[in-house]
C-alpha cells in the first residue's frame, strides 16, 4: 500500500513536470515577454536591460528550473494585465469556482447515482424509460446552450434567480463563500445545475449499465438463492460492485468540472478562475493562462491519487500485498 | 406418515420467443424424499438445471412455468408470491451454484456474507450468529475457521470457496438443497472431496439433495435414486441400482456405457452418436429416436409415455405395446 502510494505520488510529479514544461514553453513561443511589458517607445538598449534583469538570456534549462523552483512556492510572476501578482489572483477567485464544482459534482453524484440504481433495476419501468429519454438530452446539448436556456426560464421570464455573479459573498478567513446567505445559494443554483447536468446524465448511464451487468452475475443469482432481501443484494451487493468504475469516472470528471467550469462561468459571469482565464486569453496573459493550465492539471492529479488511493479501501482483491501475507489454502 | 418433502408434477417451463413458444421442461414429475439425494442427469440443454430453478422459484424471464404444480411439505410453492418465496429460499430450500470462483462476492469477507444470510432468517444477535457461522465453516472443513472468517473470497482456492458455498447453502439447515453441477468447475482429485463433503452434511441434517449433474460417475456414488433426462423430459426414473446397472431407455444405458470401467478393459468408451436436438426442433414421436439403435416405426409417430416396469419408471416403446 505505502509503496504503491509512493510510487503513484513519483508518477504525478513527473507529470506535473510535464504539464509545467509546457506552461514554461508558453512564455517563449506566444510572444514575446518583453514586448507585452512594454511601451511602444521603450529603447532596444532598456529592452535589453530587462531582457538581462529577468534572466531571460540565460541557458533555457536554468530558466526553467527557476521557473519550477517559484511555482513550487506559488509565484507564478506579476499579470501582465492586472500588474499584480497572479497568485493573489488566483486566490481571490479559487473560491468561487471550487465552491461551483464542488456543488455541480455533488448535485450530479447524488442525483445521478440513485437514478442510474433506479434505470438498472427496472429497465423496462415507464420513469426509467423518462430518465434514459432525459439522459440523452443532458448529454447531447452542449452546457452553454442550458445555461442560456435556464437564464431565460428562471431570470427573464420568471425573475426567481439572478442571471449573473455570486449574490452576496461572506468571507472567513481568505475564502469567501456564497454558501451562507440566501442571494449566494440563489446564485450558485443554476450555474451548479448547469455545470452539473452532463455529469450526471454520463454518471446516470453508468451505474445503469454497471448494475445491468453485476445483477446478471453468480453471486446476485447465488445471494437470491440464499433468501437476502432485495435491499440487501441491491444495495449491498449490486451497488458496492459498481462502485469501482463509478468511482474511475467520476475522479475524472471531477477534474473536467473544475477545468471546464470555464464556459459556465463566462454563461452566468461568474466572478472564478475560468472566467479570468478567458479574459486572459484574449488579452494573452501568458503568466495567468500558464499558472491556470499548472493549478487544474493539479487538481487532475490529487483527484486521481485519491481515487486510486479508495479503489484499495472499496476493492480487497487490489491489496496483493495482504493476500500474499495470508497465503491460499 | 408424512408425504414426500418435495413433489413435483406435471412441471413445464417453457420460454416466450419471438419464434413462438418454446417448451423446454415438459411433463416432469418427481417426488423427492426426506433425507434423500435424488439426481437427475442428462446432456447439458435436456433441463435439469431450470427445473431445479424452478423449484427454488429463480427461473429467470423470458422462461416460466407454464404448467404442473411443485410442492413442498404438501404446501404449493411454484405460485407464491415474491416475497413469501424469498423467505422460502436459503431456509428451506438451498441452492448450490456450479461455479464456486464467482458465486461468492468478492467485496466481502466470507464471515460477513455468511453472517448476513444467517441474519436474514434467524432471530439471533450478531454474536450468536457470528459464532454459528465460525461452526458451520469448521463443519465443511475449513481449517483455522475464526480466522478465515475475516478473509476475501479471493483468498481461498477453488475447492475452499465450493466449500464455503456449501457452508452458506447449509448455514440454516434448509430441507432441501438443489446442487446444480456443483463439482463441474472442479479438479477431479477435490470433486470428490466436495461429494463425500455434501453427503457427509446432508446425512448429518437429514437434508435432502437434488443433485443436478452430467457425471454418471457422480450419481452412482452417493444418490439413492436418479431420474434421467432427455430433450426436456424425463426417459427413465428408478433407484440408482436400476437405472446405473440395469439400464432399460437406450439412451440411459447409453449413457451407462460411457461411464469408464477399471474391471473391463475397453479400447474405446461407448459413444451415443449424434447430439440432442435443439429446443425448437424436437422431432415427432420419442425425441431420442433419430439416435437410438433400437427405433423402430412406431419411435416416429408417437410420443412414449413414462410406464413402470418392476418399481422402476421407462418413457421407451420397447416396453409397451410395440405396434
Amino acid at each position: 500500500m505505502t509503496a504503491f502510494i509512493i510510487r503513484r505520488l513519483l508518477q504525478s510529479v513527473f507529470v506535473m513536470l510535464v504539464v509545467a514544461l509546457v506552461a514554461f514553453l508558453m512564455f517563449n513561443y506566444v510572444g514575446d515577454p518583453v514586448n507585452q511589458m512594454v511601451g511602444i517607445d521603450t529603447s532596444f538598449a532598456q529592452r535589453e536591460h530587462l531582457r538581462q534583469e529577468l534572466g531571460l538570456n540565460d541557458p533555457t534549462l536554468v530558466q526553467f528550473a527557476r521557473f519550477v523552483g517559484h511555482a513550487v512556492r506559488g509565484d507564478f510572476g506579476l499579470s501582465y494585465q492586472h500588474k499584480r501578482p497572479v497568485a493573489d489572483l488566483f486566490k481571490e477567485r479559487l473560491p468561487a469556482t471550487l465552491e461551483l464544482s464542488l456543488v455541480a459534482a455533488l448535485f450530479s453524484l447524488l442525483v445521478g447515482i440513485p437514478m442510474g440504481v433506479y434505470t438498472g433495476l427496472k429497465p423496462d419501468g415507464w420513469l426509467s424509460r423518462i430518465f434514459m429519454a432525459f439522459s440523452l438530452v443532458g448529454v447531447s446539448l452542449p452546457t452553454f446552450l442550458i445555461g442560456i436556456l435556464l437564464i431565460f426560464v428562471f431570470s427573464v421570464i420568471l425573475g426567481w434567480l439572478p442571471s449573473y455573479g455570486r449574490g452576496t459573498v461572506v468571507a472567513i478567513g481568505g475564502w469567501t463563500t456564497g454558501l451562507l446567505t440566501v442571494s449566494g445559494l440563489k446564485a450558485l443554483l443554476m450555474p451548479a445545475v448547469t455545470l452539473g447536468l452532463f455529469q450526471l446524465t454520463l454518471i446516470m448511464r453508468l451505474v445503469r449499465s454497471e448494475m445491468l451487468e453485476v445483477l446478471r452475475t453468480d453471486y446476485i443469482k447465488f445471494a437470491r438463492a440464499r433468501g437476502l432481501t432485495d435491499r440487501a443484494i441491491n444495495f449491498g451487493h449490486a451497488l458496492k460492485n459498481t462502485l469501482v468504475p463509478v468511482m474511475t469516472i467520476t475522479g475524472l470528471q471531477i477534474g473536467s468540472i473544475i477545468a471546464f467550469a470555464i464556459i459556465t462561468e463566462t454563461v452566468f459571469q461568474w466572478p472564478g478562475m475560468g472566467l479570468m482565464f478567458l479574459q486572459a486569453i484574449q488579452n494573452v496573459d501568458i503568466p495567468i493562462m500558464s499558472a491556470y493550465l499548472i493549478l487544474v492539471a493539479f487538481f487532475f492529479v490529487v483527484i486521481n491519487l485519491i481515487v486510486d488511493i479508495l479503489y484499495y479501501v472499496v476493492d480487497p482483491r487490489l491489496r496483493v500485498d495482504t493476500a500474499k501475507a495470508n497465503g491460499h489454502a | 406418515m408424512p408425504g414426500p418433502l418435495l413433489q413435483i408434477a406435471h412441471l413445464r417451463i417453457a420460454f416466450d420467443t419471438r419464434r413462438g413458444n418454446l417448451v423446454a421442461v415438459d411433463d416432469v414429475s418427481f417426488d423427492v424424499h426426506r433425507g434423500e439425494v435424488f439426481g437427475i442427469v442428462g446432456e447439458s440443454g435436456a433441463g435439469k438445471s431450470l427445473t431445479g430453478q424452478a423449484v427454488i422459484g429463480l427461473l429467470e424471464p423470458p422462461g416460466r412455468i407454464t404448467a404442473g404444480r411443485i410442492r413442498l411439505e404438501g404446501r404449493r410453492i411454484d405460485n407464491l408470491p415474491y416475497a413469501r418465496m424469498r423467505r422460502l429460499r436459503g431456509k428451506q430450500i438451498g441452492m448450490i451454484f456450479q461455479d464456486p470462483l464467482t458465486s461468492l462476492n468478492p467485496l466481502y469477507t466470507i464471515g460477513r456474507q455468511l453472517t448476513e444470510t444467517i441474519l436474514t432468517h434467524r432471530n439471533m444477535s450478531h454474536a450468536q450468529a457470528r459464532e454459528h457461522a465460525v461452526r458451520i465453516l469448521s463443519d465443511v472443513g475449513i481449517p483455522a475457521a475464526e480466522k478465515r472468517m475475516e478473509h476475501y473470497p479471493h483468498q481461498f482456492s477453488g475447492g475452499m470457496r465450493q466449500r464455503v458455498v456449501i457452508a452458506l447453502a447449509l448455514c440454516v439447515n434448509p430441507k432441501l438443497v438443489i446442487a446444480d453441477e456443483p463439482t463441474t468447475a472442479l479438479d477431479v482429485s477435490i470433486q470428490a472431496q466436495i461429494i463425500a463433503l455434501l453427503k457427509q452434511l446432508c446425512e448429518k441434517h437429514a437434508t435432502a439433495v437434488v443433485l443436478i449433474t452430467h457425471d454418471m460417475g457422480v450419481i452412482a456414488e452417493i444418490c439413492d435414486r436418479v431420474a434421467v433426462m432427455y430433450a426436456g423430459r424425463i426417459v427413465e426414473l428408478g433407484t440408482v441400482r436400476q437405472v446405473v446397472k440395469h439400464a432399460r431407455h437406450p439412451y440411459a444405458s447409453g449413457l451407462m456405457g460411457a461411464i469408464p470401467s477399471l474391471r473391463h478393459r475397453q479400447e474405446r468408451l461407448n459413444q451415443i452418436e449424434g447430439s440432442m436436438p435443439r429446443l425448437a426442433e424436437i422431432p415427432a414421436g420419442c425425441a431420442f429416436h433419430p439416435r437410438c439403435p433400437e427405433a423402430f416405426a412406431k419411435c416416429r409417430r408417437r410420443r412414449p409415455h413414462l410406464i413402470e416396469i418392476q418399481g422402476a419408471q421407462v418413457a421407451c416403446w420397447l416396453y409397451g405395446e410395440k405396434a
